[in-house]
Protein backbone atom coordinates (compact mmCIF):
# COMPACT_ATOMS: atom_id res chain seq x y z
CA UNK A 1 0.00 0.00 0.00
CA UNK A 2 1.31 3.43 -0.85
CA UNK A 3 1.13 6.28 1.61
CA UNK A 4 -0.97 9.28 0.58
CA UNK A 5 1.43 11.99 -0.60
CA UNK A 6 1.48 15.33 1.18
CA UNK A 7 2.66 17.16 -1.92
CA UNK A 8 1.31 20.64 -2.55
CA UNK A 9 0.00 21.55 -6.04
CA UNK A 10 3.17 23.64 -6.48
CA UNK A 11 5.36 20.59 -5.81
CA UNK A 12 3.33 18.43 -8.23
CA UNK A 13 3.60 21.09 -10.90
CA UNK A 14 7.31 21.48 -10.27
CA UNK A 15 7.86 17.72 -10.64
CA UNK A 16 6.16 17.75 -14.05
CA UNK A 17 8.16 20.70 -15.41
CA UNK A 18 11.80 21.10 -16.54
CA UNK A 19 14.27 21.67 -13.64
CA UNK A 20 15.00 25.35 -14.32
CA UNK A 21 11.32 26.28 -14.44
CA UNK A 22 10.63 23.96 -11.49
CA UNK A 23 13.05 25.86 -9.24
CA UNK A 24 11.11 29.06 -9.96
CA UNK A 25 7.67 27.44 -9.46
CA UNK A 26 8.68 26.02 -6.04
CA UNK A 27 9.09 29.59 -4.83
CA UNK A 28 5.47 30.50 -5.71
CA UNK A 29 2.44 30.21 -3.45
CA UNK A 30 -0.62 28.13 -4.47
CA UNK A 31 -2.53 31.36 -4.92
CA UNK A 32 0.09 32.74 -7.29
CA UNK A 33 0.03 29.54 -9.35
CA UNK A 34 -3.77 29.70 -9.52
CA UNK A 35 -3.50 33.28 -10.79
CA UNK A 36 -0.98 32.21 -13.45
CA UNK A 37 -3.48 29.66 -14.78
CA UNK A 38 -6.48 31.98 -14.62
CA UNK A 39 -4.73 35.11 -15.95
CA UNK A 40 -4.91 34.26 -19.70
CA UNK A 41 -8.68 33.69 -19.47
CA UNK A 42 -9.18 36.93 -17.54
CA UNK A 43 -7.04 38.80 -20.04
CA UNK A 44 -9.06 37.37 -22.95
CA UNK A 45 -12.34 38.23 -21.22
CA UNK A 46 -11.18 41.80 -20.62
CA UNK A 47 -9.92 42.20 -24.18
CA UNK A 48 -12.87 40.61 -25.97
CA UNK A 49 -15.84 41.46 -23.72
CA UNK A 50 -15.20 44.14 -21.12
CA UNK A 51 -13.08 46.56 -23.15
CA UNK A 52 -15.52 46.69 -26.13
CA UNK A 53 -18.39 47.21 -23.69
CA UNK A 54 -16.67 50.16 -21.99
CA UNK A 55 -15.64 51.54 -25.39
CA UNK A 56 -19.24 51.28 -26.66
CA UNK A 57 -20.52 53.13 -23.59
CA UNK A 58 -17.88 55.80 -24.22
CA UNK A 59 -18.83 56.12 -27.92
CA UNK A 60 -22.52 56.39 -27.03
CA UNK A 61 -21.86 59.91 -25.65
CA UNK A 62 -20.19 61.09 -28.88
CA UNK A 63 -21.14 61.99 -32.45
CA UNK A 64 -18.53 59.57 -33.82
CA UNK A 65 -19.02 58.25 -37.36
CA UNK A 66 -16.74 55.36 -38.31
CA UNK A 67 -16.67 56.36 -42.00
CA UNK A 68 -15.61 59.98 -41.45
CA UNK A 69 -12.23 61.29 -40.42
CA UNK A 70 -13.28 64.23 -38.27
CA UNK A 71 -12.82 65.23 -34.66
CA UNK A 72 -15.11 63.41 -32.25
CA UNK A 73 -17.24 65.59 -29.99
CA UNK A 74 -18.86 64.61 -26.72
CA UNK A 75 -22.56 65.41 -26.98
CA UNK A 76 -23.73 64.12 -23.60
CA UNK A 77 -27.02 62.27 -23.54
CA UNK A 78 -28.23 63.58 -26.92
CA UNK A 79 -28.00 60.15 -28.65
CA UNK A 80 -30.11 58.56 -25.90
CA UNK A 81 -32.61 61.42 -26.09
CA UNK A 82 -32.95 60.98 -29.89
CA UNK A 83 -33.42 57.21 -29.67
CA UNK A 84 -35.95 57.40 -26.86
CA UNK A 85 -38.10 59.96 -28.66
CA UNK A 86 -37.90 58.33 -32.11
CA UNK A 87 -41.25 56.77 -33.02
CA UNK A 88 -39.61 54.55 -35.72
CA UNK A 89 -37.38 52.89 -33.14
CA UNK A 90 -40.39 52.57 -30.87
CA UNK A 91 -42.08 50.60 -33.69
CA UNK A 92 -39.08 48.26 -34.01
CA UNK A 93 -39.28 47.65 -30.24
CA UNK A 94 -42.93 46.69 -30.66
CA UNK A 95 -42.08 44.38 -33.60
CA UNK A 96 -39.41 42.73 -31.43
CA UNK A 97 -41.86 42.35 -28.53
CA UNK A 98 -44.42 40.70 -30.86
CA UNK A 99 -41.77 38.36 -32.26
CA UNK A 100 -40.37 37.50 -28.81
CA UNK A 101 -43.70 36.86 -27.13
CA UNK A 102 -45.29 34.69 -29.82
CA UNK A 103 -42.19 32.65 -30.72
CA UNK A 104 -41.56 31.78 -27.08
CA UNK A 105 -45.26 31.06 -26.47
CA UNK A 106 -45.57 28.66 -29.43
CA UNK A 107 -42.16 27.07 -28.94
CA UNK A 108 -42.85 26.31 -25.27
CA UNK A 109 -46.34 25.00 -25.99
CA UNK A 110 -45.39 22.76 -28.93
CA UNK A 111 -41.92 21.86 -27.60
CA UNK A 112 -43.22 20.69 -24.23
CA UNK A 113 -46.07 18.74 -25.85
CA UNK A 114 -43.63 17.00 -28.22
CA UNK A 115 -41.26 16.20 -25.35
CA UNK A 116 -44.13 14.75 -23.34
CA UNK A 117 -45.18 12.58 -26.29
CA UNK A 118 -41.63 11.47 -27.15
CA UNK A 119 -40.99 10.62 -23.50
CA UNK A 120 -43.55 7.81 -23.77
CA UNK A 121 -41.99 4.57 -24.92
CA UNK A 122 -43.13 3.59 -28.41
CA UNK A 123 -41.71 1.95 -31.51
CA UNK A 124 -39.50 4.23 -33.61
CA UNK A 125 -39.06 6.66 -30.71
CA UNK A 126 -35.42 7.45 -31.56
CA UNK A 127 -36.16 7.86 -35.27
CA UNK A 128 -38.92 10.39 -34.56
CA UNK A 129 -36.66 12.31 -32.17
CA UNK A 130 -34.02 12.58 -34.91
CA UNK A 131 -36.56 13.71 -37.51
CA UNK A 132 -38.03 16.35 -35.18
CA UNK A 133 -34.58 17.71 -34.32
CA UNK A 134 -33.54 18.15 -37.99
CA UNK A 135 -34.72 21.79 -38.51
CA UNK A 136 -32.53 22.97 -35.64
CA UNK A 137 -29.45 21.63 -37.40
CA UNK A 138 -29.95 23.73 -40.54
CA UNK A 139 -28.29 27.07 -41.15
CA UNK A 140 -30.64 30.05 -40.56
CA UNK A 141 -29.63 31.41 -43.99
CA UNK A 142 -30.74 28.17 -45.66
CA UNK A 143 -33.97 28.08 -43.65
CA UNK A 144 -34.74 31.70 -44.55
CA UNK A 145 -34.10 31.01 -48.21
CA UNK A 146 -36.24 27.93 -48.62
CA UNK A 147 -39.09 29.38 -46.54
CA UNK A 148 -39.23 32.33 -48.98
CA UNK A 149 -39.97 29.71 -51.65
CA UNK A 150 -42.53 27.97 -49.43
CA UNK A 151 -44.25 31.33 -48.85
CA UNK A 152 -44.47 32.20 -52.59
CA UNK A 153 -48.15 32.95 -53.36
CA UNK A 154 -48.05 31.28 -56.81
CA UNK A 155 -45.88 28.21 -56.30
CA UNK A 156 -45.33 28.01 -52.53
CA UNK A 157 -46.39 24.91 -50.66
CA UNK A 158 -47.46 26.88 -47.58
CA UNK A 159 -50.24 28.74 -49.39
CA UNK A 160 -51.53 25.45 -50.87
CA UNK A 161 -51.62 23.80 -47.44
CA UNK A 162 -53.55 26.78 -46.01
CA UNK A 163 -55.83 26.66 -49.07
CA UNK A 164 -56.43 22.93 -48.57
CA UNK A 165 -57.61 23.44 -44.97
CA UNK A 166 -59.49 26.75 -45.31
CA UNK A 167 -60.63 26.90 -48.93
CA UNK A 168 -58.98 30.30 -49.46
CA UNK A 169 -57.48 30.88 -52.92
CA UNK A 170 -53.69 30.20 -52.53
CA UNK A 171 -52.69 33.17 -54.68
CA UNK A 172 -54.96 35.57 -52.77
CA UNK A 173 -52.51 36.18 -49.92
CA UNK A 174 -48.77 36.62 -49.50
CA UNK A 175 -47.24 35.78 -46.15
CA UNK A 176 -44.11 37.89 -46.57
CA UNK A 177 -45.63 40.57 -48.78
CA UNK A 178 -48.59 41.66 -46.64
CA UNK A 179 -48.21 44.02 -43.69
CA UNK A 180 -50.62 42.08 -41.46
CA UNK A 181 -49.15 38.63 -42.26
CA UNK A 182 -45.41 39.31 -42.43
CA UNK A 183 -44.87 39.46 -38.61
CA UNK A 184 -46.54 36.05 -38.37
CA UNK A 185 -44.42 34.62 -41.18
CA UNK A 186 -41.22 35.13 -39.14
CA UNK A 187 -42.92 33.75 -36.03
CA UNK A 188 -43.89 30.57 -37.92
CA UNK A 189 -40.39 29.98 -39.31
CA UNK A 190 -38.61 30.61 -35.99
CA UNK A 191 -41.09 28.33 -34.23
CA UNK A 192 -40.53 25.62 -36.86
CA UNK A 193 -36.78 25.90 -36.49
CA UNK A 194 -36.33 26.20 -32.72
CA UNK A 195 -39.18 24.19 -31.20
CA UNK A 196 -36.94 21.06 -31.29
CA UNK A 197 -34.45 22.88 -29.04
CA UNK A 198 -37.12 23.47 -26.38
CA UNK A 199 -38.28 19.88 -26.89
CA UNK A 200 -34.80 18.48 -26.23
CA UNK A 201 -34.33 20.47 -23.02
CA UNK A 202 -37.83 19.53 -21.81
CA UNK A 203 -37.15 15.91 -22.69
CA UNK A 204 -34.03 15.99 -20.51
CA UNK A 205 -36.18 17.42 -17.70
CA UNK A 206 -38.91 14.80 -18.11
CA UNK A 207 -36.40 11.93 -18.21
CA UNK A 208 -34.80 13.17 -14.97
CA UNK A 209 -38.05 12.60 -13.03
CA UNK A 210 -37.69 9.29 -11.17
CA UNK A 211 -40.39 6.66 -11.82
CA UNK A 212 -40.95 6.00 -8.12
CA UNK A 213 -42.60 9.42 -7.71
CA UNK A 214 -45.27 8.45 -10.26
CA UNK A 215 -45.59 5.01 -8.62
CA UNK A 216 -46.18 6.67 -5.23
CA UNK A 217 -48.79 8.93 -6.86
CA UNK A 218 -50.50 5.84 -8.39
CA UNK A 219 -50.62 4.24 -4.93
CA UNK A 220 -52.27 7.42 -3.62
CA UNK A 221 -54.74 7.13 -6.51
CA UNK A 222 -53.79 10.48 -8.01
CA UNK A 223 -55.30 10.93 -11.49
CA UNK A 224 -53.06 11.35 -14.57
CA UNK A 225 -54.15 14.98 -14.77
CA UNK A 226 -53.15 15.62 -11.15
CA UNK A 227 -49.85 13.78 -11.65
CA UNK A 228 -49.13 16.03 -14.62
CA UNK A 229 -49.79 19.27 -12.71
CA UNK A 230 -48.23 18.30 -9.38
CA UNK A 231 -45.26 16.16 -10.50
CA UNK A 232 -44.42 16.60 -14.18
CA UNK A 233 -44.77 20.39 -14.52
CA UNK A 234 -43.03 21.42 -11.24
CA UNK A 235 -40.12 19.03 -11.80
CA UNK A 236 -39.62 20.01 -15.45
CA UNK A 237 -40.08 23.74 -14.73
CA UNK A 238 -36.37 24.64 -14.14
CA UNK A 239 -35.49 23.04 -17.50
CA UNK A 240 -38.35 24.83 -19.21
CA UNK A 241 -37.31 28.17 -17.69
CA UNK A 242 -33.73 27.62 -18.82
CA UNK A 243 -34.93 26.91 -22.37
CA UNK A 244 -37.06 30.09 -22.31
CA UNK A 245 -34.05 32.11 -21.09
CA UNK A 246 -31.86 30.81 -23.92
CA UNK A 247 -34.49 31.40 -26.59
CA UNK A 248 -35.48 34.80 -25.15
CA UNK A 249 -31.92 36.13 -25.30
CA UNK A 250 -31.33 34.53 -28.71
CA UNK A 251 -34.55 35.93 -30.20
CA UNK A 252 -33.93 39.39 -28.77
CA UNK A 253 -30.90 39.58 -31.06
CA UNK A 254 -32.46 37.65 -33.97
CA UNK A 255 -30.98 38.85 -37.25
CA UNK A 256 -29.98 36.32 -39.93
CA UNK A 257 -33.25 34.43 -40.32
CA UNK A 258 -35.41 37.56 -40.57
CA UNK A 259 -33.02 39.37 -42.93
CA UNK A 260 -33.02 36.36 -45.24
CA UNK A 261 -36.78 35.92 -45.05
CA UNK A 262 -38.26 39.42 -45.20
CA UNK A 263 -35.31 41.83 -45.05
CA UNK A 264 -37.27 43.74 -42.41
CA UNK A 265 -40.19 44.45 -44.77
CA UNK A 266 -42.75 45.08 -46.05
CA UNK A 267 -42.05 48.67 -45.00
CA UNK A 268 -40.49 48.09 -41.62
CA UNK A 269 -43.06 45.80 -39.98
CA UNK A 270 -40.56 42.97 -39.44
CA UNK A 271 -37.59 45.21 -38.77
CA UNK A 272 -36.42 43.92 -35.40
CA UNK A 273 -34.10 45.94 -33.16
CA UNK A 274 -30.97 44.04 -34.26
CA UNK A 275 -31.70 44.74 -37.94
CA UNK A 276 -32.42 48.40 -37.19
CA UNK A 277 -29.24 48.65 -35.13
CA UNK A 278 -27.16 47.16 -37.95
CA UNK A 279 -28.63 49.70 -40.39
CA UNK A 280 -27.83 52.61 -38.08
CA UNK A 281 -24.27 51.34 -37.48
CA UNK A 282 -23.18 50.04 -40.88
CA UNK A 283 -25.48 51.61 -43.50
CA UNK A 284 -26.03 55.10 -42.07
CA UNK A 285 -22.67 54.96 -40.21
CA UNK A 286 -24.03 56.74 -37.13
CA UNK A 287 -21.62 54.91 -34.83
CA UNK A 288 -22.17 57.00 -31.68
CA UNK A 289 -25.94 56.81 -32.09
CA UNK A 290 -25.79 53.04 -32.74
CA UNK A 291 -23.59 52.62 -29.64
CA UNK A 292 -26.25 54.31 -27.49
CA UNK A 293 -28.86 52.04 -29.11
CA UNK A 294 -26.73 48.97 -28.28
CA UNK A 295 -26.32 50.13 -24.66
CA UNK A 296 -30.11 50.45 -24.30
CA UNK A 297 -30.61 46.91 -25.63
CA UNK A 298 -27.80 45.57 -23.44
CA UNK A 299 -29.26 47.07 -20.25
CA UNK A 300 -32.69 45.68 -21.15
CA UNK A 301 -31.44 42.13 -21.77
CA UNK A 302 -29.12 42.25 -18.76
CA UNK A 303 -31.91 43.43 -16.45
CA UNK A 304 -34.34 40.81 -17.73
CA UNK A 305 -31.75 38.03 -17.49
CA UNK A 306 -30.93 39.06 -13.89
CA UNK A 307 -34.49 38.74 -12.63
CA UNK A 308 -35.00 35.59 -14.68
CA UNK A 309 -31.91 33.88 -13.21
CA UNK A 310 -33.12 34.87 -9.73
CA UNK A 311 -36.53 33.28 -10.45
CA UNK A 312 -34.81 30.18 -11.85
CA UNK A 313 -32.73 29.77 -8.67
CA UNK A 314 -35.89 30.10 -6.55
CA UNK A 315 -37.63 27.36 -8.57
CA UNK A 316 -34.56 25.09 -8.25
CA UNK A 317 -34.44 25.60 -4.46
CA UNK A 318 -38.07 24.45 -4.08
CA UNK B 1 -46.82 45.10 3.56
CA UNK B 2 -45.41 46.13 6.94
CA UNK B 3 -42.76 43.38 6.70
CA UNK B 4 -41.86 44.57 3.24
CA UNK B 5 -41.40 48.16 4.43
CA UNK B 6 -39.44 46.99 7.48
CA UNK B 7 -37.18 44.96 5.15
CA UNK B 8 -36.59 48.03 3.01
CA UNK B 9 -35.74 50.13 6.07
CA UNK B 10 -33.33 47.49 7.39
CA UNK B 11 -31.68 47.13 3.96
CA UNK B 12 -32.60 43.44 3.58
CA UNK B 13 -31.99 41.72 0.24
CA UNK B 14 -35.47 40.19 -0.35
CA UNK B 15 -37.65 43.32 -0.47
CA UNK B 16 -35.01 45.41 -2.24
CA UNK B 17 -34.56 42.72 -4.92
CA UNK B 18 -38.33 42.57 -5.33
CA UNK B 19 -38.40 46.35 -5.80
CA UNK B 20 -35.51 46.24 -8.32
CA UNK B 21 -37.16 43.39 -10.25
CA UNK B 22 -40.44 45.33 -10.39
CA UNK B 23 -38.60 48.36 -11.79
CA UNK B 24 -36.84 46.24 -14.46
CA UNK B 25 -40.11 44.55 -15.44
CA UNK B 26 -41.91 47.90 -15.55
CA UNK B 27 -39.10 49.40 -17.67
CA UNK B 28 -39.24 46.56 -20.21
CA UNK B 29 -43.04 46.82 -20.48
CA UNK B 30 -42.73 50.60 -20.95
CA UNK B 31 -40.10 50.04 -23.66
CA UNK B 32 -42.19 47.63 -25.70
CA UNK B 33 -45.78 48.80 -25.14
CA UNK B 34 -47.59 50.28 -28.16
CA UNK B 35 -49.72 52.88 -26.35
CA UNK B 36 -47.72 55.80 -24.91
CA UNK B 37 -44.63 57.40 -26.42
CA UNK B 38 -43.95 59.14 -23.08
CA UNK B 39 -43.71 55.75 -21.35
CA UNK B 40 -41.27 54.59 -24.04
CA UNK B 41 -39.15 57.72 -23.52
CA UNK B 42 -38.78 57.09 -19.78
CA UNK B 43 -38.43 53.31 -20.07
CA UNK B 44 -34.63 53.19 -20.29
CA UNK B 45 -34.19 55.27 -17.15
CA UNK B 46 -36.54 52.97 -15.22
CA UNK B 47 -34.80 49.79 -16.51
CA UNK B 48 -31.33 51.22 -15.80
CA UNK B 49 -32.33 52.25 -12.27
CA UNK B 50 -33.76 48.76 -11.64
CA UNK B 51 -30.71 46.99 -13.06
CA UNK B 52 -28.16 49.05 -11.12
CA UNK B 53 -30.29 48.69 -7.98
CA UNK B 54 -30.46 44.90 -8.55
CA UNK B 55 -26.67 44.63 -8.80
CA UNK B 56 -26.18 46.64 -5.60
CA UNK B 57 -28.91 45.06 -3.47
CA UNK B 58 -27.89 41.49 -4.37
CA UNK B 59 -24.97 42.12 -1.97
CA UNK B 60 -27.27 43.06 0.93
CA UNK B 61 -27.70 40.54 3.80
CA UNK B 62 -30.67 38.10 3.63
Amino acid sequence: MTEPSAESPADKLARATPPRVARRIRGLSDRAIAWIFVAPSIFLLLAVNIFPLIWTINLSFTNFRANRNREVEYIGLRNYERILTDSDIWLTMQATAHFLFWTIFFQVLIGFTLAWLINRKFRGNDLWTTIIVLPMMLSPAVVGNFWTFLYQPQIGLFNYVVSFFTGVDPSSFSMIGQVNLAPWSIVIVDTWMWTPFIMLICLAGLRSIPDYIYEAAEVDRASKWRQFWTITIPMALPFLMLAVLFRGIENFKMFDLVVQLTGGGPGSVTELTSINLKREAFEKWRTGYASAYAVILFVTVFGLASIYVKALNKVKER
Amino acid sequence: MRDFLRGLARLRRGPWEALASTLIGLGVIMLMQPFLLVAYTWSFLVTLTGTVMFIIVSHFPE
